[in-house]
């Protein structure tokens, strides 16, 4: 997985709250392969007419940020499906944060798996840093993970709070199972003592452990 | 004292970090034909399934429901991730239901069919919708695909305690109200993000008074209130559905399991973040109007008018979706014409919609496109048993097979182009059931009265 320490890039402002996974990615586009890349389905229906030209009004199709880097949105930001396909459409359009006031838990949850970090900040610092944005497009944030801070255009400093064990492992780029293989002891010792107090979990007729 | 949720939760935890992470063991996972990637990522490692057994396997989301022929599939990567789901479970010794096996079904609903599912447990599955199986007392939560990947190679999941939130339904509803009016009416009120980082315990006569069946409409949904996992408290309902369940406990284990089961409901006093209360009493048919689950109406009301809207945000927000769904301010929704019915998708797919449909659509004609989509193969059987089908076939309903069909439209169950669908599934989401689709969430009642007369209509009205 990709690190996550500072990142400065052109933010987009998305002033729509509801953002679900179905907008970010239709469901027609959840079998392909994650080898080829998911960049060309982001916001798909929003971005592209059905001969796959670009409907200009979208702001990802607009010149100041045809390269941003993060969004800032609204609220429940990733609401819906929990498909992970979501956050592979955003990471590999090189879009790596999204500013919303909330989001929907799985999503939150999917983006660390793959460096993608999603910052909570009050509602009105986000509405005010999507004026900002409206007011001098192509305007660029920071993110600092290490911090736990947002560099807003107009120079302002904004903190954001985030769970230590994510913030580590984006800190450090680690892969997750990886990480928890090393408990692998723990588990084991967890699983003969789980069979004996719940002893109908891995009796017949359910499958009992090969 | 301690809630249902944290009994189960401190149950099945390994280990918690200092930072508060916990590793949760994962007593059920559930996989279905979209839990392809994961399975890729766990042999691009070249990793094993730690625990093969703990695993069940259903194809469901792009199935045909014209025919369970694999080869009826028309969509190339569908009909390759079906495959892919069958050599996958081979490889590893996965207990799979494939498409020729009458166990099939919608994973959320085959789970408690074949007692899979059991109270006082973690489940698993690579789908929003997991919150179902919080029906029969456990705690059961949608990942992607990241995560089932981690379950399949440690059976844990790496979680943050979620707060907690009780809905408690006082009353009792009224003729012609059902699960599906009493979860859009809570949806209504707290919003798509009002239970967002929580896991919601439904409380109170109301719920207690509920069936199994109708419990998994209500905890189906708990995700469009942005909740984690939504979850009844075990007792006599839940141990008399699970009884005699192919997969459920049998001898001295089903006493044993019982004897754990009763120890589970939240301890009087237990604390909860977040308390709602609704009377059931007050409540009415319910259908939504806009394009997110949070927009409901009572089938008595009217499309909201943006003119009335005080503030200018919500005031766009709402001509927006107006403009979406093709609907006039203030018009009644009786008046609202509809263009397709569904009926299916876990939330209202079980043996007891199908019976609530019936009941509505023998009374009829249907006036409009509408099908029907058992939640199973089973439930299938069984509908066809007490000869329902029948009736939906008499009224002009197509029947057809189990699957996931036009709630996510995967397999090609499509809602055309500014087409109005009259929807027993969970999400109206822009695009969701096709581009742009418009859709509205209703019961399965509610959907047969308005494939009988072809607008919304009071299904009391029929009664």
């Amino acid at each position: 997985m990709d690190k996550f320490t500072v990142f400065t890039a052109v933010a987009a402002p998305y002033e729509k709250p509801n953002v679900d996974t179905d907008q970010l990615l239709p469901a027609r586009f959840l079998r392909r392969p994650r080898s080829e890349g998911y960049q060309t389905f982001l916001f798909r229906d929003l971005r592209y007419n059905d001969d796959n030209s670009e409907k200009p009004d979208f702001v990802l199709n607009q010149a100041p940020y045809r390269n941003a880097g993060i969004m800032v949105a609204d609220r429940a930001f990733g609401g819906g499906s929990s498909r992970e396909q979501a956050v592979w459409a955003l990471t590999d359009s090189g879009i790596r944060s999204v500013i919303a006031s909330s989001f929907g838990d799985i999503f939150y949850n999917n983006a660390f798996k793959n460096g993608f970090l999603p910052v909570r900040l009050d509602q009105a610092v986000v509405e005010d840093l999507r004026a900002q944005l409206l007011k001098n497009p192509g305007a660029r944030i920071t993110i600092d993970l290490e911090k736990q801070t947002v560099l807003a255009p107009d120079g302002k400093t904004h903190g954001f709070d985030i769970g230590g064990f994510h913030k580590q492992s984006m800190l450090l780029g680690l892969d997750e199972v990886g990480v928890t293989l090393l408990n692998d002891p723990e588990i084991s010792t967890f699983e003969t003592a789980y069979k004996s107090r719940r002893p109908w979990m891995s009796a017949p007729p359910r499958p009992e452990r090969g | 004292m301690k809630t249902c949720f944290e009994k189960i939760w401190d149950d099945h935890t390994v280990l918690v970090r200092e930072d508060g992470q916990t590793l949760l063991y994962i007593a059920t996972h559930l996989a279905h034909d979209g839990s392809s990637h994961a399975f890729n990522f766990l042999a691009n490692k070249n990793l094993p399934v730690r625990r093969p057994d703990l695993t069940f396997a259903t194809p469901d989301h792009g199935v045909s429901t014209l025919s369970h022929k694999l080869e009826d599939i028309p969509d190339l990567e569908q009909r390759q991730v079906v495959q892919t789901l069958t050599r996958n479970t081979g490889k590893f010794g996965i207990t799979h239901f494939g498409l020729d096996d009458d166990r099939q079904g919608i994973a959320h609903v085959v789970g408690p069919e074949q007692g899979i599912t059991l109270p006082g447990t973690t489940l698993v599955c690579g789908d929003s919708h997991t919150s179902t199986h919080g029906a029969l007392g456990c705690i059961a939560f949608g990942v992607g695909a990241s995560d089932i990947y981690h379950v399949l190679a440690t059976q844990t999941t790496w979680q943050r305690k979620p707060k907690q939130m009780r809905v408690t339904v006082n009353g009792t509803i009224g003729k012609g109200v059902t699960a599906k009016d009493i979860i859009l009416a809570i949806i209504g009120k707290v919003g798509t993000n009002g239970a967002t980082g929580h896991v919601i315990e439904y409380a109170g006569p109301a719920i207690r008074a509920l069936s199994i069946e109708e419990r998994a409409t209500v905890c189906n949904m708990s995700i469009e209130a942005g909740a984690r996992a939504g979850m009844v408290a075990p007792d006599e309902t839940t141990f008399a559905y699970v009884k005699g369940k192919p997969f459920a406990p049998t001898g001295a284990n089903w006493d044993k399991a019982i004897a754990y089961w009763k120890t589970l409901p939240s301890d009087p006093g237990a604390k909860f973040d977040l308390e709602v209360t609704l009377d059931a009493s007050e409540l009415v048919p319910m259908l939504t109007w806009g394009t997110s689950p949070e927009d409901v109406a009572p089938i008595t009301g009217r499309v909201p008018d943006p003119a009335k809207e005080s503030d200018p945000k919500r005031r766009q927000a709402i001509q927006d979706q107006l403009d979406y769904m093709g609907l006039q301010p203030g018009q009644l929704l009786t008046d609202v014409k509809v263009d397709r019915v569904f009926i299916g998708s876990c939330t209202n797919s079980r043996i007891e919609d199908l019976r609530a449909a019936a009941a509505i659509a023998r009374k009829g004609k249907v006036k409009i496109p509408s099908m029907i989509s058992p939640g199973s193969t089973l439930v299938k059987k069984q509908a066809e048993k007490e000869g329902l089908d029948k009736i939906f076939k008499d009224a002009g309903f197509e029947w057809r097979e189990s699957g996931c069909s036009m709630c996510v439209g995967m397999n090609g169950d499509l809602v055309g182009p500014k087409e109005r669908c009259a929807s027993t599934s969970n999400r109206n989401f822009r695009g969701r059931q096709g581009k742009e689709a418009r859709t509205h969430l209703v019961s399965p009642a509610m959907a047969v009265a308005a494939a009988l007369t072809g607008h919304f209509a009071d299904v009391r009205d029929f009664l």
